[in-house]
């Protein structure tokens, strides 16, 4: 009956670590899972330097690939911030669309990522006449 | 009985299957994230029962306390189960649709970690009720944790109103084509069945379980 206990009793001490790593570990220091581009801006010299996750809008025009990194624009209502990242981009990635990158503000300005995730927003659209978009095109053709 | 459980069974799968058959067929694709979209059908209803679920465990806790009837203590055991095998499921769904949209399997966002706390303080209070010997502690122990837990219900659901999260917020009624919010209700309905399936088979046994600990 003692032994039979044993299973139970490690995975309570298991469920009461795991807790205790999620309330003091990884979110102890910062309870904000990203930053916005006018936040980062407003942090000033506080932003550069430190690895924070940075997310908004992918700035319409501004994708470009500079050898293997892919460099774009994050900004939200008030604020831009430049990005350069190593990260392959997911397929949902484009223009116009949220993403979270991880990395830091660097001296030149420019927020350096080694960490692209894309955002999907709350909004479920068939494809407009028929087609799919362009992400669904590369998909098949796989890009 | 135990015939009319695997008949009311069959048939709760049967319907599910339906659901899911009319979610790979009805639904047309996402326009940017294409087929990915089809595991919302599920996700999105399995999230919904496991929260039902979880505040099913928060209602059988408080009748337990104010009325020490046994049946709301079996229901406290049933409750607690299938809400975390829900919880894990949806866990599971969500990553498995997060690493091609998102290009994550998980990251400490913050619906992702309340779910990670939630499921894990109710399989918490599983593991508690587990080692607890006497009956009657047992069900006091569970009920009084499983009112706190449940705390993390509407903090997983109001989260990412309210805090950054790469996790998407609720759709707002219009923000979803009509075909996919059809077969989205549709599947609403058979995971709730299936679920009430699932309380009901595992209170019975819960029943059995406590009539031979008593016996012996």
């Amino acid at each position: 009956m003692k032994n039979a206990k044993l299973p139970a009793i490690l995975v309570g001490l298991s469920v009461v670590g795991v807790l205790g790593f999620l309330a003091f570990g990884s979110m102890g220091d910062n309870l904000v899972y990203y930053w916005s581009p006018s936040e980062l801006r407003a942090a000033a010299d506080g932003g550069a330097g430190g690895m924070v996750r940075l997310g908004g809008l992918v700035k319409a025009g501004s994708v470009r690939v500079e050898g293997t990194k892919t460099v774009f624009t994050v900004e939200d209502h008030g604020a831009s911030v430049e990005v350069r990242t190593a990260a392959i981009p997911p397929q949902m990635f484009r223009e116009g669309i949220g993403v979270v990158v991880e990395g830091s503000l660097g001296p030149d300005g420019v927020f350096e990522s080694k960490r692209l995730l894309v955002k999907h927003d709350e909004n479920y659209k068939a494809p407009t006449d028929g087609n799919l978009s362009q992400d669904q095109t590369r998909s098949l053709e796989g890009d | 009985m135990t015939r009319n459980l695997l008949i009311t069974g069959a048939l709760a799968v049967l319907l599910q299957v339906g659901g899911m058959v009319a979610g790979l067929t009805l639904s047309p694709p996402e326009q940017h994230m294409s087929d990915l979209v089809r595991i919302m059908f599920v996700h999105v209803p399995v999230a919904w029962a496991a929260m039902a679920t979880f505040t099913v465990t928060l209602v059988a806790a408080i009748g337990w306390l104010s009325t020490r009837r046994w049946g709301w203590d079996h229901l406290l055991d049933a409750s607690l189960e299938v809400g975390v095998v829900l919880g894990v499921l949806l866990s599971v769904q969500g990553s498995v649709w997060g690493y091609p949209t998102w290009g994550t399997w998980w990251t400490w966002d913050p619906r992702l970690t309340s779910v990670a706390v939630m499921v894990l303080s109710f399989l918490g209070i599983l593991a508690l009720r587990a080692f607890v010997d006497d009956p009657d502690k047992r069900a006091s122990w569970s009920a009084a944790a499983s009112i706190l837990a449940w705390g993390s219900v509407p903090f997983t659901y109001f989260c990412v109103k309210v805090m950054n999260s790469l996790h998407q917020k609720q759709t707002p009624w219009g923000a979803m084509a009509p075909e996919m919010l059809r077969v989205l209700l549709l599947n609403t309905g058979t995971v709730t069945i299936l679920t009430l399936w699932m309380l009901v088979a595992r209170y019975r046994l819960a029943r059995v379980e406590l009539q031979r600990e008593l016996d012996t």
